[in-house]
């Protein structure tokens, strides 16, 4: 790393231009872990965990590469004006590096990050073309900053004189997820070495979440489409895998496939929008990424191709990252392993199609014309989706779905941002998320570890402060970055993201007027404020139900649908369990991987390191994250700490829209305060009544919705999930399984075949007519046979679908026959 | 000699060759047109070879009779299966596509 | 080239009349036997046209163990010696349609686009030899033709495993 370093001098940085190690590295870990994982003393996870920290050391190497890069590029541009400023980010870096280094070892990734968003450089080597875009708003010149692209094969393949190429493309945002990425998937890693330990499928599930980080890493660092497609599929295919991990039951294999099958429909949207993008961008027949956004910020290509292709990428999007009315795989994912909820459905996977916008960004600012607007399609299905996802994870009583609906909204979050042209907020937001959102999944798998692996709120946990403090600690920081307390990450990236709509003239300098997008986003700050006490207080307050609740003598049933789960555990079988002793192995061996719970003699009980280490790391970059983007107006900060996020992630040049940065506005944060604590407090007080009613209770035994009338109504709605998946599998599915398939049986019997009938008649009757006119031996059999073929015809249209595959063939053949005809003879 | 002797020639194979992958009943007997449609297409690249003065058409001829060796021993195969599970070859009792 | 003409337009008419009959006859074993004489045929037509290797290759091949294994396939599905009934199925009259217009297009497009190219045209109709052949595969077609011996070998494989017994 040093000596790579020294030598980047007159380059971009040794690890920015080899970038393919990122993917390469887990690759190759995979591959080790599947051929010979089961052979090795840790069965594959000393592999992973190697693989992942060669790949987090090298993510911060090129952090602070591309820390230099974007120094160097502005220290060359800044010669010509003045260098000011310059200096002063150089000082400020080196004093923020020695201050950090101090820390404790819990902070030393922390440190690293925040030393390497604002280490100087006083290189002056000029890097590409260095142009000036000037930024109005700002009143100061910005340094354009080329991305390192770097092609690894130039013509990989080449068909019809266009090259498919494979290469990479690095800038800002790409080493900020290569950060993310790595961080989490060590973290994961490593809980997951006690999370998982005894696994019958260990090794196997060791070498998926290589594979998973190598095809992120790989879609990150896509320099064209069809790097960016496959990397896309593959990281279908290892969630697939994952939410399958004990696929012996049904639940879950069918939660697997709900994943993947959702997914196919958002990816057609992904095809569709790329090959538009292939003919219409970058002057016309191109995959690549960085041409596509030069063509598509230039304003040369058509308005409407834009929004078509915008509009079909944001098809891919939905169903990737879970927005409204494609969201409904991401809730049953949870039947996966926790380690992988975390990893995937919360940190990484599924912000794939929120950094795909971020990525093509032009294309939507262009084709959405976000600049100026006051709704647009993209801030609509996010703004849509937060509030979706925020209400319906009031009703869930699994925790892992808790948080999975808290995800959906949050990504909404995102995904609104973008559409409000808010796109530094977005990936701050998608940043600080990760942290806080891992450290909540992972520390859900901490409770449910400690609660016979049940993820049933009400009826196996609560009180766990007293047992479990190092988890209590980490998931309320979590917690309350998620529900954005003041000074934590949360706050900062949610607070940015409101600015940014610019709604009410609330704020200043933002891209548009987005009132609707600020008002939706303030309920859900709301109502992500009152579930996550919900959650909160329904895990770790109270007293513990555990051990009086007729369920815990079930173990394991946390991968259940919380509702099934009542309904599958019914009194009956609790009548077959004996005494208070905790037998976690029943039904559901396969999940009960983990060391024996006879011996805890049913309390709950702190997890191991292995799982609390990730969980302090999170907790404390949850909170750290904040001094990533400190507000431009703070003036008490010194100017190198204000900001970082979005002079260095931020793209700067040809390649991205000319956006405008919302400044913090006091008004927004302070009602998004008062909106918070108020739900919160809302929360807290109809807790604290039930607690005071029942010291076991969970809900108020006369709340709200035991009266009836609206708010029995919409738990209803909200319970069962705004009724999408009975539109999906029951209206839309049924249609075409009954009545359209009857409509068109009835067509085929009576329609068609009474048009055949009649031919073959016809047929039949000319047949009688030239058999007394024309001679006999000749004409007879030709005659026979069109009278034939035409009842076979008829008998082909009916039974069109008779399971022979020669009669497919012959269809195939024929329909081939006929468009090669057509061809022929109209060219 | 015509180029088109050598092409016609080719179209009437293929065409018999699909006709008796259409209409035959008896799996064996489905495999021999396979080999009829690829014989026709063999003779299509090696007087395309002749024409444009070039080995490759030859050497993809090669290539279509070393793939059509390996379709045949697979396709047999799978022939074999459905007889041992159904007792016959004959593919109009294979319809388990049936909607 | 009189000669050629003649002997191209008998071996051409050999092996239409034996390519229907292999797709009509109702005798499996008959079926096989057409079969070697269309394949003899397919190579004596490219001896005509100068590829002597490929003609070689194609009786070694398709009549010494294609045809062969056709035979056994024969045997092992215990399929009569002798007439058949139902041969065919239903759909024959669709699949002689299909056939037709096939070759209906294709036809029309061969006379269309080539008319009477002759065959001779570009050069003096020099024989493709086998070392050109083999020069051109072992350089140019390297790649394909490893690719070509590991799908062998693959469908070797998969011919024992899907034809062996539990």
């Amino acid at each position: 790393m040093l000596a790579a370093e020294a030598g980047a001098a007159t380059s971009a940085g040794w690890f920015l231009e080899n970038a393919w190690l990122f993917p390469a590295v887990p690759f190759v870990s995979f591959l080790l872990i599947l051929f010979f994982g089961k052979k090795m003393p840790k069965k594959g996870a000393e592999v992973g965990i190697a693989a992942l920290s060669i790949v987090f050391a090298a993510a911060l190497a090129a952090g602070v590469q591309w820390i230099q890069h974007v120094n160097d590029a502005e220290s060359a541009h800044s010669t010509e004006e003045t260098h000011s400023t310059e200096e002063t980010h150089a000082e400020e870096g080196a004093t923020t590096e020695e201050g950090h280094s101090e820390e404790g070892a819990t902070t030393e990734e922390e440190s690293h990050d925040e030393g390497a968003l604002a280490v100087g450089g006083g290189r002056s080597a000029v890097l590409g073309p260095v142009l000036a875009v000037p930024m109005a708003e700002e009143g100061e010149a910005h340094a354009s900053v080329p991305p390192v692209v770097t092609e690894w094969i130039s013509d990989w393949w080449t068909v019809g004189g266009i090259d498919f190429q494979v290469g990479t493309f690095v800038d800002g945002q790409a080493v900020m997820m290569l950060f993310v990425v790595g961080l989490i998937s060590l973290l994961v890693h490593i809980y997951s070495t006690d999370y998982v330990h005894g696994d019958i499928r260990y090794t196997h599930f060791f070498a998926f979440l290589s594979l998973f980080t190598a095809s992120m890493l790989l879609l990150v660092l896509a320099n064209n489409l069809v790097m960016f497609i496959t990397a896309w599929e593959l990281v279908g295919v290892c969630s697939f895998s994952l939410i399958g991990h004990w696929w012996e039951e049904q639940n879950n294999s069918n939660a697997a496939l709900k994943a993947f099958l959702t997914n196919r429909v958002g990816d057609m949207g992904l095809l569709i929008g790329m090959i538009t993008l292939f003919f219409t961008a970058g002057g016309g027949r191109t995959f690549n990424i960085y041409d596509i956004n030069v063509a598509a910020a230039s304003g040369t290509v058509s308005q409407t191709a834009l929004t078509v292709a915008a509009l079909c990428l944001l098809a891919a999007v939905m169903s990737k990252s879970g927005q409204f009315f494609l969201h409904t795989w991401l809730p049953d994912a949870m039947a996966g392993p926790t380690p992988v909820s975390a990893l995937i459905h919360a940190a990484t996977m599924v912000v794939a199609g929120v950094y795909m916008i971020a990525r093509l960004f032009p294309v939507f600012f262009e084709g959405m014309s976000i600049a100026g607007g006051s709704i647009n399609a993209v801030a609509l299905i996010g703004a849509l989706t937060t509030m979706v996802g925020g209400s319906l994870a009031f009703v869930q009583r699994d925790i892992k779905k808790v948080l999975a609906y808290s995800t959906v909204s949050q990504l909404g979050y995102m995904v609104m941002a973008l559409g409000v042209g808010a796109w530094t907020a977005a990936m701050f937001h998608l940043m600080t998320h990760a942290f806080f959102k891992a450290c909540l999944f992972l520390g859900s798998g901490s409770v449910s570890h400690a609660c016979n692996h049940s993820f049933d709120m009400k009826t196996d946990m609560g009180g766990l402060r007293k047992y479990m403090p190092k988890t209590h600690a980490t998931f309320l920081v979590a917690t309350l970055a998620l529900a954005g307390f003041p000074l934590m990450s949360g706050f900062w990236s949610k607070d940015e993201i409101l600015a940014g709509t610019g709604g009410f003239g609330l704020s200043e300098k933002a891209n548009g007027n987005y009132q609707l997008m600020l008002v939706m986003g303030l309920i859900t700050g709301g109502m992500t404020a009152a579930y996550m006490t919900r959650c909160y207080w329904l895990t770790f307050m109270g007293e513990w139900r555990g051990a009086n609740s007729p369920n815990a003598h079930h173990g394991a049933h946390g991968h259940d649908d919380a509702h099934a789960t009542a309904a599958a555990h019914g009194p009956a079988e609790h009548d077959t369990v004996a005494g208070g002793h905790v037998s976690g192995h029943d039904a559901h061996d396969a999940h009960d991987v983990h060391d024996a719970h006879g011996a805890h003699g049913g309390l709950p009980h702190e997890s191991g390191p292995r799982i609390t280490t990730p969980l302090i790391i999170l907790a404390a970059l949850a909170f750290v994250a904040t001094f990533a983007n400190i507000p431009g107006q703070f003036n008490f900060v010194p100017e190198g700490w204000r900001l970082r996020f979005e002079h260095y992630v931020e793209p700067k040049g040809e390649y991205f829209p000319t956006i405008s940065h919302a400044e913090f506005s006091p008004i927004i944060a302070i009602i998004s305060l008062i909106v918070a604590a108020v739900a919160a407090g809302a929360a807290v007080a109809y807790y604290r009544r039930a607690e005071a009613e029942d010291p076991m209770a969970t809900e108020l035994a006369n709340g709200p919705t035991s009266k009836g009338g609206l708010p029995a109504l919409g738990y209803k709605v909200l319970a069962n999930k705004f009724y999408l998946d009975w539109l999906y599998t029951d209206v839309i599915v049924g249609f075409v399984k009954g009545p359209l398939a009857r409509a068109a049986n009835w067509f085929n019997q009576n329609v068609l075949d009474g048009i055949v009938n009649g031919t073959a008649t016809v047929f039949k009757r000319t047949a009688g007519f030239t058999y007394t006119v024309l001679d006999q031996q000749v004409v007879d059999g030709v005659v026979r046979g069109s009278g034939i073929g035409a009842s076979e015809t008829g008998g082909l249209l009916r039974r069109m679908q008779n399971g022979r595959v020669q009669g497919y063939a012959a269809l195939m053949f024929a329909a081939a026959a006929v468009l090669a005809g057509v061809f022929v003879l109209a060219v | 000699m015509w180029l088109n002797q050598f092409l016609v020639l080719g179209a009437v194979l293929f065409c018999i060759g699909v006709y008796g992958v259409l209409a035959r009943r008896n799996g064996v007997m489905v495999l021999m047109s396979i080999e009829l449609i690829l014989n026709a297409v063999n003779i299509n690249l090696v007087a395309f070879g002749a024409f444009h003065q070039t080995p490759a058409g030859q050497v993809f001829a090669l290539f279509v009779i070393a793939v059509a060796a390996a379709e045949v021993g697979v396709g047999l195969a799978l022939v074999l299966l459905i007889y041992r599970n159904r007792s016959s070859i004959d593919l109009e009792s294979v319809d388990l596509l049936k909607g | 080239m009189v000669a050629q003409n003649i002997f191209f337009g008998i071996i051409a008419a050999a092996m239409v009349l034996s390519a229907i009959r292999v797709v009509t006859t109702k005798n499996v074993v008959h079926a096989a036997l057409y079969l070697v004489l269309v394949l003899a045929g397919v190579a004596a037509q490219f001896i005509l046209v100068g590829a002597e290797f490929t003609g070689v290759t194609q009786v070694l091949v398709y009549i010494g163990a294609v045809i062969v294994l056709f035979l056994f396939g024969i045997m092992l599905t215990r399929a009569r010696i002798g007439q058949e009934m139902d041969v065919d199925n239903e759909r024959r009259w669709i699949a002689g349609l299909t056939a037709v217009l096939l070759f209906a297009v294709m036809t029309f497009a061969l006379v269309d686009a080539f008319e009477d190219t002759d065959i001779e045209a570009n050069a003096a109709l020099a024989p493709q030899t086998t070392q050109a052949v083999s020069d051109s595969i072992f350089r140019d077609y390297l790649i394909p033709f490893e690719a070509v011996s590991f799908l062998l070998l693959a469908a070797l494989i998969g011919a024992i495993v899907v034809a062996r017994r539990e």
